[in-house]
């Protein structure tokens, strides 16, 4: 496994030890709180800071990740400064976005995805949204670093060639990719039978 | 294109969220009778699919990229219910584990990519592909619903944010439908020439007829057909009266003007004066842009369809 999605929702720690259950209603209480009233800003940040600090994340990979998404909500926010009173609504937009992604990301690393799954199992979404859920997880790192395999094989074999040709082989990978994500779940499912499921 | 929290407010969030239960319970009904067992494990290998080819990018000019948004090729590979549930999944974990999109704002996105993108940009792709027939049909109907896919989602997102007061229409429809646009352009392009590529070596796996997810019943056909109209007719048909004027007249007439409280969005229009032909502008070159795209599609789908798959059929 070259990368991993949340490299850091398995470490040890008060905030990671909580049930997921609770850390996905309370994070959802904040969400609510934070886009209904300005107010919630300050208990919310407070509480989010307390989190962050309690749950020995690197303060410096939530703020990476941060910067990393913040021009997507900016992008969207500046669109509202072109209205009466839009500077207002921009700050406002901007402080509740940024609680918001603070709020997610917190949740997304401190909580390893399969226990959400097992959360969600309980609060009875269908079955087949789960499953396609826990084998898409699994399945994301094989099928990227496949694909990033086909891109490398291609690029050592080809020397420049224009846009077009670009276009066109990153396309034959792409599609080439879907034919073996088929015959792999083929496989998968062969496996699945072979260890007891109906 | 995906909304991310704090942008939405109350009502369009819980009205997005139902929408987007309904569409997504109607899939899971349908997936549940018709899918095979032998292809429920393709379905979480088609989700990952999506999400890996996403993160190849394709060169644009300049040193920009631009990747495959894939709700319309992942309908087209896989038929509209098995779409909805994969584009379901791909958004819970984009949401969930790298915080793209909001978690409040899952339904809006999900409606917005996943039902009017998947199962919309489907029916596009049937009826093209039905009118044409053929393998040439399949390129032409993919290429025309990937761009209306594209430009659909950015137009209710645009109509989402309006309604929620997060910005005036008159801003938020031409900057998202102008981009979108173009987006939707590498879209069609990205999306004809994987399923060309898969045409080639496996033209077994794209047979319109029979997708893989079973076809639709006409009650599926008219339960979907009802929830993106519904979508339509909250998030767009409130701004898409291009001259505020007669909006105000039917709803006087019809005697809910304190309707027009929905947002402040409709108040800003009349402020706006400045603007206000924008989105009226960027209706009238969507509709051309729409006829070209179609005229484009079709000459696409002349040059670019494998010859063994036209003889094949």
């Amino acid at each position: 496994m070259t990368f991993s999605l949340d490299p850091h929702s398995r470490i040890d720690s008060p905030v990671h030890r909580l049930p997921a259950a609770a850390k996905l209603a309370a994070a959802l209480a904040i969400l609510v709180a934070t886009v209904s009233t300005p107010r919630a800003f300050v208990p919310v940040s407070c509480v989010l800071l307390a989190a962050a600090a309690l749950s020995r994340i690197p303060p410096l990979f939530l703020l990476k990740r941060l910067v990393l998404l913040e021009p997507l909500a900016l992008g969207v926010a500046i669109l509202a400064i072109f209205q009466p009173g839009g500077w207002r609504i921009f700050a406002l937009i901007v402080i509740r976005a940024t609680l918001c992604l603070l709020t997610v990301i917190l949740l997304s690393n401190t909580t390893p995805f399969a226990e959400l799954l097992r959360v969600f199992r309980r609060v009875h979404v269908p079955a087949l949204l789960v499953t396609t859920l826990a084998l898409m997880y699994r399945y994301l790192f094989v099928l990227i670093e496949e694909s990033e395999r086909m891109r490398r094989a291609r690029a050592c074999r080809t020397y420049g060639g224009g846009r077009r040709s670009t276009w066109k082989s990153l396309a034959s990978v792409v599609g080439r990719l879907f034919v073996r994500s088929t015959e792999r779940a083929e496989r998968i499912h062969a496996a699945m039978c072979a260890r007891g499921w109906k | 294109m995906h909304i991310p929290d704090g942008f939405l407010d109350g009502k369009t969030m819980v009205a997005t969220a139902a929408l987007s239960v309904g569409g997504l319970s109607l899939a899971v009904r349908q997936l549940r009778r018709q899918l095979p067992r032998r292809r429920v494990p393709l379905m979480g290998l088609a989700a990952a699919f999506v999400f890996a080819a996403q993160m190849l990018n394709f060169p644009i000019a300049g040193g920009t990229s631009g990747h495959l948004l894939g709700s319309v090729l992942i309908a087209v590979l896989l038929g509209p219910g098995a779409a909805v549930l994969v584009l379901t999944a791909v958004l819970i974990v984009q949401c969930l584990v790298f915080a793209d999109g909001g978690l409040l704002a899952l339904g809006a996105n999900l409606f917005n990519m996943g039902i009017v993108g998947g199962v919309g940009g489907y029916a596009i792709y049937r009826g093209v592909q039905r009118l044409m027939g053929g393998a040439r049909g399949v390129i032409m109907g993919a290429a025309f619903a990937a761009w209306c896919s594209a430009t659909m989602a950015a137009i209710l997102a645009a109509g989402e944010l309006a309604i929620s007061g997060t910005a005036p229409w008159a801003i938020v429809f031409p900057a998202m439908v102008n981009v979108h646009l173009l987006i939707g352009l590498g879209e069609a392009a990205v999306t004809v020439l994987v399923i060309v590529a898969i045409q080639r070596t496996r033209p077994e796996l794209i047979d319109p007829s029979a997708p893989a997810s079973g076809p639709l019943s006409n009650r599926q056909i008219a339960g979907y057909g009802l929830l993106i109209s519904l979508g339509l007719a909250l998030f767009v048909s409130p701004f898409a009266c291009a001259w505020p004027d007669g909006l105000e007249k039917v709803a006087a007439a019809l005697g809910f003007s304190h309707r027009a409280a929905i947002g402040p969005a409709p108040m800003a229009n009349y402020r706006l004066l400045w603007i206000r032909s924008a989105p009226l502008g960027t209706a009238i070159a969507g509709a051309v842009g729409t006829l070209i795209v179609f005229i484009l599609a079709f000459v696409v789908a002349r040059v670019v369809t494998p010859k063994a798959a036209t003889e094949s059929r």
